[in-house]
């Protein structure tokens, strides 16, 4: 599976150290988003795995696990979208 | 090697030919089309195999170019004028960039009011666009320059786009005896563009990005250090040039008859010949004058210039362009090296040709003249009417 | 259809992630979706806007697959550059595809997008439409809808928010004779994600609009930005349609609409309308929908 992942992250130390052009590694991501929440979706076991929440997310922030649905919580936003669009009311929202 | 009798635009469209640039996009303007004109009949003929992209635009001409180029394709278009000034946002871009396209210009005023004849005030006004600006003298010269535009311009130490001028209709539209290289020792010149300032498939990137304030100087710095590099890849190439051809231009300026000159003219471009012509008649004279071309303007050739002017009496600048309300650029450019180098001499500007007027060799006499008498530091040359009223 | 894309069929890869767009962002969705479907070959290509300014902020690079941001007005001049530069170095298995939002597809874009569609580059072009400029904080768009409260068509005594109704830009990319073109919503992604399969098989140019709302511009809750898309079509305010081979095809043609005036005034950017401007509205919407319902071909199929 092809996802942007968290890698550490140096400042340049030295001009080499910076790419030739505007031209850098894809999917390099050197933050997290997880403070911009002040609430967190939480699944629980009325989840029927219908996907719903997985394709709505704007954030892509759901992932389909052998074990179900799971959340990264690195870059969910908190939006909420998963609550609403899930057919079995199984998301709760959770203030941080 | 074979010989034509060409113009300046073809002989450039058959420097772009022996280049093999893999996209090419077009858009017609005066005094420019015929390049494009000459590089579509290449491609109906098969001797250029290019993929040929009729843009809607000027600015979809370059940016077409800069996608092309993120693809690690060799590529090329042409311009002019108000072209020129259309495309201004990518030129930026594709510096910043780091794209080494290759773009012929030919010079012609700036609207208002309309004109379409030749004067350097387009190609001038983006002086500090982060391109290399090279200014060419004759249809060799051009046809030469396009070759070796895309030698400087994709070394991974220049890595910057390389802009050709050509003097709108003075030179773009005269015929001259050209000769014209094999495909075979053009190859052996210019390899094949490689460069990691690409997307692929296997090695994915993300392309043009924002960078804040807390890393955006670094790479602004990078980009003027990789001009100022450009001056060694330059002259480098020029040699190789020598070498394979047995044609050099001297790399950045080309100087003639400057050893034990007192007074010397500096030139960009057409004008360059006349010039040479009233030095060696002035010579026969006993008079003490020389002259110095000015190749490239970015980067500029300070030590050179410097080398070329430190004893020197008094100098001249040359040029079709005015910054209104101030100097001619070159002058500005010129005077600035002057003036850091401590040298101790004359600096005097010559305005001319604006809108395409005429520059005779009697104008370029007075202007000889001025150095040697003294007199106003900025000239406008060969105005029709009294300016004091 | 078996080959439909669905939840389950499309790819665990995500290409745009870890992005700082706003919480609940429309246009994320559709660009992420866009690129789920189109897969590691896509190529994007996305003008200075929203999408490029949440996602390329050097070291923070949020595409997984190859990506640049173009200049405003040069989406599709870039992505002509980008496939024949493709081509002309031998990559094979690519789609270049445009990402771009309304102004810079209807407005600073549409020169170098109807160029592109003139020459029929092998290129994908999906605006995605949230109504207004929004990145750089609310602007008047060509595509934002008459009685919208922007920054720029404030709504005061004189004037109820912009005057002018929302280009048709389906129509104007149609009549290029475009070989394929289509309307889409967020709120409909099984619509979206088939249409940009679809899309991505075409040989030539293919144009994809979809809506996509975005909270803060809309003056929505950040968690409601798929209900007011799903209600933007069930008020008739926008259609799924498709247009090819010469012919427009409507997708979804709903017997009766929800009510216009319950979409609009759950917004922000049209609580100020009265009675009077939702008629305007309304009539256009139903002048709209007769000119389709007598036209174009309304026989609704699965794509």
């Amino acid at each position: 599976m092809n996802k942007p992942t968290l890698r550490s992250y140096q400042k340049p130390q030295k001009l080499s150290d910076y790419p030739l052009g505007t031209a850098s590694e894809a999917g390099h991501l050197v933050t997290k988003n997880s403070g911009w929440r002040n609430e967190r979706p939480i699944i629980t076991d009325a989840c029927i795995n219908c996907l719903q929440c997985y394709l709505y997310c704007p954030d892509g922030v759901i992932l389909k696990t052998e074990h179900g649905l799971d959340i990264d919580y690195d870059f969910c936003k908190g939006c909420g979208i998963c609550e609403k669009i899930c057919p079995k009311q199984a998301i709760k929202m959770e203030v941080e | 090697m074979t010989k034509a009798f060409l113009s300046g635009n073809d002989a450039f469209a058959e420097g772009v030919r022996l280049a093999r640039p893999q996209v090419i996009s077009i858009y017609p303007i005066t005094p420019q089309t015929t390049v494009v004109e000459r590089l579509s009949e290449m491609v109906e003929d098969s001797s250029l195999a290019s993929e040929l992209i009729h843009v809607e635009s000027e600015h979809s001409a370059l940016s077409c170019a800069i996608g092309a180029s993120a693809m690690g394709a060799r590529t090329f278009t042409a311009t002019s004028s108000q072209g020129l000034l259309y495309m201004a946002e990518c030129l930026q871009y594709a510096s910043g960039g780091r794209f080494p396209i290759v773009m012929m210009n030919a010079n012609r005023s700036t609207a208002l009011p309309w004109n379409i004849y030749g004067d350097q005030r387009d190609s001038l006004s983006q002086l500090d666009c982060g391109w290399i600006q090279v200014y060419v003298e004759d249809a060799q010269e051009s046809l030469d320059m396009a070759l070796q535009s895309y030698h400087i311009a994709e070394n991974p130490l220049v890595s910057t786009p390389v802009m050709v001028n050509l003097d709108g209709f003075v030179l773009t539209h005269t015929y001259e005896t050209v000769e014209i290289p094999s495909q075979t020792d053009a190859d052996r010149f210019l390899p094949p563009f490689q460069t990691e300032n690409k997307m692929s498939l296997d090695n994915p990137k993300n392309l043009a990005f924002s960078v804040g304030p807390d890393n955006n100087m670094e790479f602004k710095y990078i980009q003027h250090k990789a001009m100022l590099d450009s001056r060694r890849v330059i002259e480098e190439t020029d040699a190789k040039f020598a070498e394979i051809f047995g044609r050099s231009y001297g790399g950045l300026t080309q100087d003639y008859r400057i050893d034990d000159a007192d007074y010397i003219l500096i030139t960009l471009g057409s004008i360059t010949g006349l010039c040479r012509e009233v030095v060696d008649e002035l010579r026969e004279r006993g008079e003490k004058v020389g002259l110095l071309k000015l190749r490239f303007l970015r980067p500029f050739p300070s030590d050179d210039l410097v080398a070329a002017l430190e004893s020197a009496k008094a100098i001249g600048v040359l040029e079709k362009d005015i910054s209104f309300g101030y100097e001619g650029t070159v002058y500005t450019n010129v005077n600035s090296v002057i003036a850091k180098n401590g040298l101790h001499l004359e600096t005097y500007n010559f305005i001319a040709g604006l809108g395409g007027r005429d520059i005779s060799r009697e104008n370029i006499k007075e202007i000889f003249r001025h150095l040697q008498t003294g007199g106003q530091h900025v000239n406008f040359i060969g105005l029709g009417v009294s300016i004091d009223e | 259809m078996s080959n439909q894309i669905t939840a389950k069929t499309i790819t665990d890869s995500e290409f745009f992630y870890g992005h700082k767009a706003c919480s609940g962002c429309g246009g994320s969705l559709a660009v992420r979706i866009a690129l789920k479907v189109l897969g590691e070959g896509a190529i994007s290509v996305l003008p200075a806007g929203c999408m490029s300014a949440v996602g390329f902020n050097y070291p923070h690079l949020c595409f997984s697959n190859n990506s640049i941001i173009s200049t405003f007005a040069g989406t599709a001049s870039m992505l002509t550059g980008v496939e024949a530069g493709a081509r002309a170095v031998g990559i094979k298995n690519f789609k270049a595809v445009g990402l771009a939002g309304d102004g810079g597809t209807a407005d600073i874009g549409i020169q170098a997008l109807s160029g592109a569609i003139d020459r029929n580059d092998d290129i994908l072009y999906i605006c995605y439409d949230n109504e207004a400029y929004m990145n750089t904080g609310i602007q008047k768009s060509g595509l934002t809808p008459f009685g919208a409260k922007t920054t720029t068509t404030p709504s005061g005594e004189n004037i109820h928010g912009n005057i002018r109704p929302k280009k048709n830009l389906f129509e104007i990319v149609a009549a290029h004779d475009i070989p394929y073109a289509a309307t889409a919503s967020i709120g409909n992604l099984k619509d979206f994600m088939n249409k940009i399969e679809k899309a991505s098989k075409i040989k030539g140019t293919a144009y994809i609009h979809v809506v996509a709302p975005c909270p803060i511009g809309w003056g929505i809750p950040v968690n409601e930005t798929i209900d007011i898309a799903r209600k933007m079509m069930d008020c008739g305010l926008w259609y799924l349609a498709e247009y090819e081979n010469g012919q427009f095809k409507l997708n979804k043609n709903p017997r009766e609409f929800s009510s216009i005036k319950d979409y609009l005034l759950s917004q922000g950017r049209f609580k100020h309308l009265d009675d009077a401007d939702i008629e305007i509205l309304a009539a256009q919407r139903d002048a709209k929908w007769a000119a389709i319902r007598k036209n174009w071909n309304t026989t609704e199929e699965e794509l």
